[in-house]
Formats: structure tokens, C-alpha cells, sequence
């Protein structure tokens, strides 16, 4: 017999009840890590230490395309080191549900301005030599069984081929490594010169914005103002942006995720409060004979408001717990089907750590009344009442 | 004479001086206790007799510190338990008082041992001290066999041998008993009673007892009859 086991005991008091409460929570903290992790891939920053990158798109609407002679302007610029243009590519492979993000880009520029990414030096070159290659992520390549020189049909949803169709056949070049931790997307590229000679006319020579890579130690604001200083009075201003800025401009074109989160985990902790709150006032009205048996055996006041305490930080404690734990076994497989989408998506250590604030203060929001209750509690009334 | 019985001529355990307890309902101000005194000697098994109302357990109550009076004052082993805050009394709970409830309140979610073991956790003895006495405990009231048993697995009788343990293993110098055998048969009752009777004979505990059973009542020393809170009369 020890303290904890006295605690342990008031919990499990009603297996069945503690069960639903605890597995309550759990869900509660599994939707916190979920949704805070949904968060940040929306809003969190792309960039790597000592790798700065400028997106140059539309100045105003990112629907809206750039001429392809804008890619040059900008390597041109003074503290650029490369810049490849990237639009989006839409399309299905198979199924429409095999959507995954694909992109043409400049197939000598790409790999210089994202130097993170892995790529031998033969795939590099085959991904070059040949108009229809393109080079896939190894997951991709894994999920989908391609090998180098399948050739891979893809059904496109935006861009039409000159011919009117809208088949789109490519070659694997092979395929290059994300590195673990990045939160780089995973994309499929293909060559811009091969997408731009054979797409309908209408959509010829534009690109859907530009990716440069600033040479080590310039001031990115410098360059920022250079570039859209120098389209400004052109017929296709820019904004050019960080690429963090740019990743959370983009999450907040879809709403503001945080606020969204926020009001959703707001929700559900407010009614897990009133829910638990509810059964810690019903367990402690059960437990009143006891609590005033153990205060006529010499417990003091505060030690059985300590006791009550306890018991509700210890239900939170273990739904935390459970929350956190099922959200970081989520994280592998919601992460191979959400990267694609929204980067790449992650549990983080200090969401757990967040969790488990929350779970101590929700333990004392519930807590607390009984504990109180407890403390004032006259022995004489509750064993009149027992009796 | 036993060195048991000298004590209780020699040393007043309890003392209660015009003792006054009232409380207001709906108004009317209702007196429970009405200016008693009362004194018990260390070592005496009294047991408090009297009709429903008449202040038994509202007398028990103060003498065990669980309440306070309007006016008076209890001492036991010369320490007034007026001049205890809520805290200090607890702890003189603790240590000085052990108590049989009439329905044995047990922790249903503890086993016997454990529940025997409750008082102790308020003590600086070690788990393994702790769960020594509560074992030598549950001998002495003859129950050690079925110390993993949790409450709802045992018998009223059984349950309050269990309760007496509690009662006793802090090693208390006075047991207060409101009503123990009044939710037993007769035959689990005499067992219980002899239990008790053996406690003041053999360990010297002294021990107050409210029953409404004459039968239980001869177990005890001396009977105090309460009536409509005064004293009328002790019988030895």
C-alpha cells in the first residue's frame, strides 16, 4: 500500500468508467497532435541552413502565370546563384486518385537551386539527355513500382497537348532522395523545354513562378526588391518572397490553418473539460463516505484534497500519454500520404510538451472543485449520511 | 488487581466538562448535549447507551476530535482537543484514536491488508514495516487469511474484524465504537463483542462503544445511559 496505489485506486474505482474517460482524452490529444502537426507542414518554413531561396510568382493572384523570359531576368539578377521555373502540373497517374504533385522545371537549373536533394550523377545525366525523362522520388518510384525507362502515362487536368490531347507519356530517368527531416516536397519532375513544345499553343513560353537560389551571404531583401523593382511597370508584376513566406502565404490562402486549428482543438478540449468534469464530480460524490472515513482515520484536510487531485491529474496524465503516444505512431504512414500535399508532416516534441501542459490544466480545471470539496468536507455530516 | 485495572483506577482517559452541543434547524436552535460530564478511565471498555437521539454518537464524536462542542470542554490524556486547529487534530486522530464504524466503512477498492495498511501511510514507517503490522494486525483479529481479499468478497463479521484491525494498528490509546455489531447477526456479533473484550483485557485498550443492543452492552465495563443529552445514571 503506497500513496500512488491510494490513487490508483479512487481511478480504477469504476473500471468502465475510466476506461471511456481516459479513452475520451486520448482522442482529444491524438486530434491536438494531428492538428498541430497539420499546422505546422501548412505554415512551417521550407528553407535549410545555408541554403536561402526566393519564390518569384504573380503579384496578384498565384493563379496567374509569368512569362518564361522572367526566369532569365531573374538568374540574371546580382546575387543569384541559379533560378529554374516550376508551374503546376495537375494530372493523374492511372487514377485519379494517384494525384501526386508533379512539376516541368529546368532540368539544369533544379538540382542547383535545391542542392539538398539527392541525385546521382547518371540519373542527373539521363534526366538531361533525354526530353521525356523525368526523375521521381524513391518513395514514389517504391509506392508505384517504377523502374528506369518504364514509361509513365499521365492523364493531364490542365494542360492539353497541342495534338488536343490530353495523354501525357513519360520515361523514368530515375530517382532522387529527399533526405529525411526535409520538408521539401516530394515532386515529379519533368522537363520544361519537353512540356512547353508540346502543350497547346494558349499556354506556350509561361511558367507558373520561379525558384532562385541567393548566392551565400546575400541580403534576400536586397535581392526581393531588385527583382520585383525590376517588373514593377511590366505587364506581369512579381512577388517575390522567402521561401518560408511564401509556404505560409500559401497555407493561409486556404484559410488561416492555425486559427482553424485552434477553434476545432478549443472546441474539443472545451467539451472534454465539461465531460470530465462531469465524472470527476460524479466519482467524488461516490467517494465522500470513503474520503470522510479516511479523514476520521487522521488524514488531514489537505492531504485528501491532495488525494482527489491527484486522481483527476492522473486520468489526464494517462490520456495525454495515450494521446501523444498514437499521434507519434501515426506520424509514418499519415506522413506517406500527406508529404506529397502539404510537405512534410511530423509530431513534434514540443506538441507533446504542449499536451501535456494542457492535460495538467485541464487535471486541475477538474480537479480542483472536488479537491475543495474534499478539503471542506465535515466528517460528522458524511458519516450521518452514511449511517 | 491487573496492571490494566490499576491504570483505570488511577488515570481519567477521557474527560468531558460541561460538555454543550446544540445545532440550529429551521430555525429552532435543537440542544443534543446539554452541560454533560463525563470521565473515563484509561483502560475501561464503556459502552454509551440511550434511544435514538439522545447524543450517543454526537458524545463519541467529540471525544474521538471528529467535532466540536458549543461550550465544554473534552480532554483526553490531558490534552484539550478545543485548543487543536483542524490539522493538529488530525494528526492526534492519527495517532491517539482508532474507530469501528456500524457499516465497517472499508475502501472497497483495497484489499483487506491494504485497507488495514491505510492508517499507516499518515506514519514514517517503511512499506515494508507498514504492511508487517497491518499483517499482525489482521492476526490478532483472527482474519490474516483472508488479507487479499477485497471487502465485497467478505462477510459482514468478516469486514468488521478487518475494521477493528484498521482500528487497532496504529496501536491507538483509545478505540471509539459507534454501533459495531449493529449490522450483524447475533452470532457474528458475540464474535465480534469478544473480539473487542479480548482488546481491552489482554491489550489494555480502552474502548467507548455506542449500542443500542443491551446484549453487546454487557461485554463493556460500565454503561453510561444518555437520555435527551444528559447522563442518567452509569452502571458498572
Amino acid at each position: 500500500m503506497t500513496w500512488l496505489s491510494l490513487v490508483r485506486t479512487g481511478l480504477w474505482r469504476k473500471p468502465t468508467r475510466t476506461v471511456l474517460t481516459t479513452l475520451s482524452l486520448t482522442v482529444a490529444f491524438v486530434l491536438f497532435m494531428l492538428l498541430r502537426a497539420l499546422t505546422a507542414a501548412f505554415t512551417g518554413g521550407t528553407s535549410v541552413p545555408g541554403v536561402q531561396r526566393l519564390l518569384v510568382d504573380a503579384k496578384y493572384a498565384m493563379t496567374d502565370n509569368l512569362p518564361l523570359a522572367a526566369v532569365q531576368s531573374v538568374r540574371e539578377m546580382p546575387g543569384v546563384a541559379g533560378a529554374t521555373q516550376m508551374s503546376w502540373f495537375g494530372g493523374y497517374y492511372q487514377d485519379p486518385a494517384h494525384a501526386f504533385a508533379k512539376a516541368p522545371v529546368d532540368q539544369t537549373q533544379y538540382f542547383r537551386v535545391f542542392p539538398e536533394l539527392v541525385i546521382a550523377d547518371d540519373v542527373l545525366a539521363r534526366f538531361q539527355a533525354s526530353r521525356r525523362a523525368v526523375v521521381v522520388p524513391v518513395a514514389m518510384a517504391d509506392e508505384y513500382g517504377w523502374r528506369t525507362g518504364d514509361l509513365i502515362p499521365i492523364v493531364g487536368d490542365i494542360w492539353p497537348k497541342s495534338d488536343g490531347s490530353w495523354d501525357w507519356e513519360f520515361e523514368v530517368a530515375g530517382t532522387y532522395e529527399v533526405p529525411p527531416g526535409s520538408v521539401l516536397q516530394p515532386w515529379f519532375l519533368l522537363r520544361y523545354d519537353y512540356f512547353n513544345e508540346s502543350v497547346a499553343d494558349w499556354a506556350r513560353n509561361e511558367v507558373g513562378w520561379v525558384v532562385a537560389r541567393l548566392d551565400d551571404g546575400v541580403d534576400p531583401k536586397v535581392v526581393v526588391d531588385a527583382i520585383d523593382g525590376r517588373f514593377e511597370n511590366s505587364s506581369d508584376p512579381t512577388r517575390s518572397l522567402s521561401e518560408d513566406e511564401w509556404s505560409r502565404q500559401f497555407a493561409n490562402q486556404l484559410g488561416d490553418i492555425g486559427l482553424i486549428a485552434t477553434l476545432i482543438l478549443g472546441a474539443v478540449f472545451f467539451t472534454m473539460l465539461l465531460l470530465t468534469a462531469n465524472v470527476a464530480a460524479l466519482a467524488f460524490r461516490e467517494r465522500v463516505p470513503e474520503l470522510a472515513v479516511m479523514k476520521a482515520l487522521g488524514f488531514r484536510d489537505g492531504t485528501a484534497a491532495v488525494v482527489v487531485l491527484a486522481e483527476a491529474l492522473a486520468l489526464c496524465l494517462m490520456g495525454v500519454v495515450g494521446g501523444v503516444a498514437i499521434g507519434f505512431g501515426l506520424e509514418m504512414p499519415l506522413n506517406a500520404q500527406l508529404a506529397p500535399v502539404v510537405g512534410r508532416f511530423q509530431m513534434s516534441w514540443l506538441d507533446a510538451g504542449l499536451a501535456v501542459a494542457i492535460a495538467g490544466g485541464l487535471g486541475l480545471a477538474i480537479g480542483l472543485p472536488p479537491a475543495v470539496a474534499a478539503k471542506r468536507l465535515s466528517i460528522v455530516r458524511a458519516l450521518r449520511e452514511i449511517s | 488487581m491487573s496492571e490494566a485495572e490499576s491504570s483505570r483506577v488511577s488515570e481519567a482517559l477521557v474527560e468531558c466538562r460541561d460538555l454543550t452541543y446544540a445545532y440550529t434547524r429551521g430555525g429552532q436552535k435543537l440542544v443534543v448535549l446539554d452541560h454533560l460530564d463525563l470521565t473515563v478511565q484509561k483502560g475501561d471498555f464503556t459502552a454509551l447507551m440511550g434511544p435514538s437521539g439522545s447524543g450517543k454518537t454526537t458524545l463519541l464524536n467529540l471525544i474521538a476530535g471528529l467535532d466540536r462542542p458549543v461550550s465544554g470542554e473534552v480532554r483526553v490524556l490531558g490534552v484539550p482537543l478545543g485548543t487543536l486547529n483542524s490539522t493538529a487534530l488530525a494528526e492526534w486522530r492519527a495517532s491517539h484514536v482508532g474507530f469501528v464504524f456500524q457499516f465497517y466503512n472499508l475502501l472497497p477498492g483495497l484489499s483487506a491488508v491494504a485497507n488495514v495498511e491505510l492508517p499507516l501511510l499518515l506514519t514514517s514507517l517503511t512499506r515494508k514495516q507498514r504492511r508487517r503490522h497491518a499483517e499482525t494486525a489482521l492476526q490478532i483479529v483472527g482474519i490474516e487469511d483472508r488479507a487479499a481479499h477485497k471487502p465485497s468478497a467478505l462477510s459482514g463479521g468478516q469486514q468488521q474484524r478487518v475494521a477493528i484491525a484498521r482500528a487497532i494498528v496504529t496501536d491507538p490509546t483509545l478505540l471509539v465504537c459507534d454501533e459495531p455489531t449493529g449490522d450483524l447477526d447475533r452470532e457474528t456479533a458475540t464474535g465480534v463483542l469478544s473480539l473487542l473484550q479480548s482488546l481491552n483485557r489482554e491489550m489494555g485498550k480502552t474502548i467507548i462503544m455506542v449500542t443500542h443492543d443491551p446484549q453487546a452492552a454487557e461485554y463493556a465495563d460500565s454503561v453510561v445511559h444518555l437520555d435527551k443529552g444528559a447522563l442518567i445514571g452509569a452502571a458498572a
